[in-house]
């Protein structure tokens, strides 16, 4: 069964139903982080006085601040694959895509190294209730990072070169969509890490 | 945003490389921000206040959400509500007087 309105636009949503149902899917992660921010605050609004500026001094801000200008390299990165399909310039869009890739790997790649220096000096989500949440809160937007970098690895892969040559447009808005989701990724960090690092 | 904007794509390049500028400079001044000598409400403020023009900035532009169909922008307020509510729900807490013992 063929889905409908992938390229044209649905005359009563007057949008694309990939755009619209991303957005839908965004607006219920907003509501699954959103869970999350409120269960930080009320945590951290019963903590004893300086409990939660204590265990978050104990994280690298260093570490976080590089992690943080290549989640926003990644999301210009994205941005300007799409661009490239925009203007029919698959090569550039492969290039693109892989940067982002790259630049997701690299933000794993530090995270993998700040939680494992944690747990060298002995340090479990089970040791405070700042190390609690922060590892919720990180851990699932790690598996965010990986779930949105499965999706991209797709597209970069033959698998991509196929659906533009048959379905230019339609990749074009596949990737749109995946773009939506990736600066979505990246927003939720923008708040994780003053939250986490610097308060 | 659409196939209209063909022809100003260099517009857009501009843009998205300004914004990506704006996102880094913000980024260090948070960092730079949490070293400042000032009280934890004040500290929170300000953070808090950067992260979210950094979102905005995000959303608006890399999101597209400043020229976006309404249907979009309907489903995101009525999820903004339900989130600010989401936030203000540990309030409760601070307003509950009643005591376990």
């Amino acid at each position: 069964m063929q889905i409908p309105y992938t390229i044209e636009e649905r005359p009563d949503t007057g949008l694309n139903n990939s755009k619209l149902g991303i957005w839908v899917f965004l607006a219920s992660e907003i509501m699954l982080f959103g869970g999350l921010f409120s269960a930080y605050v009320f945590l951290r609004m019963a903590a004893p006085a300086g409990d939660f500026a204590y265990w978050g001094s104990k994280l690298s801000i260093p570490m976080a601040t590089v992690n943080t200008l290549v989640l926003i390299s990644s999301s210009v990165t994205m941005i300007m694959s799409w661009v490239s399909l925009k203007m029919k310039d698959f090569e550039k869009y492969k290039m693109y895509m892989g940067l982002t890739l790259l630049c997701a790997s690299i933000f794993l790649v530090i995270k993998y190294f700040e939680y494992t220096g944690k747990f060298h000096h002995g340090i479990y989500p089970s040791s405070s209730t700042f190390m609690g949440i922060y590892f919720t809160l990180t851990g699932l937007h790690g598996l965010h990072i990986i779930g949105g970098m499965i999706v991209m690895g797709y597209f970069w892969l033959p698998a991509g070169y196929k659906m533009w040559t048959s379905e230019p447009e339609h990749f074009t808005n596949r990737i749109e969509v995946v773009g939506l989701y990736w600066h979505f990724v990246d927003l939720v960090w923008i708040f994780l890490f003053p939250i986490l690092y610097l308060l | 945003m659409s196939d209209h904007d063909n022809g100003h794509i260099e517009d857009h390049i501009r843009v998205y490389l300004t914004v990506f500028g704006a996102l880094a400079v913000l980024t260090l001044l948070t960092v730079a921000a949490s070293y400042m000598d000032i009280s934890t409400t004040e500290a929170i403020f300000l953070a808090l206040t950067i992260a979210t023009v950094k979102a905005s900035l995000v959303a608006g532009y890399f999101m597209h959400l400043i020229n976006e169909k309404q249907t979009i922008i309907w489903i995101l307020t009525l999820t903004f509500i339900f989130f600010l509510f989401c936030m203000f729900i540990p309030m409760i807490t601070v307003i509950d007087h009643t005591s376990l013992s």
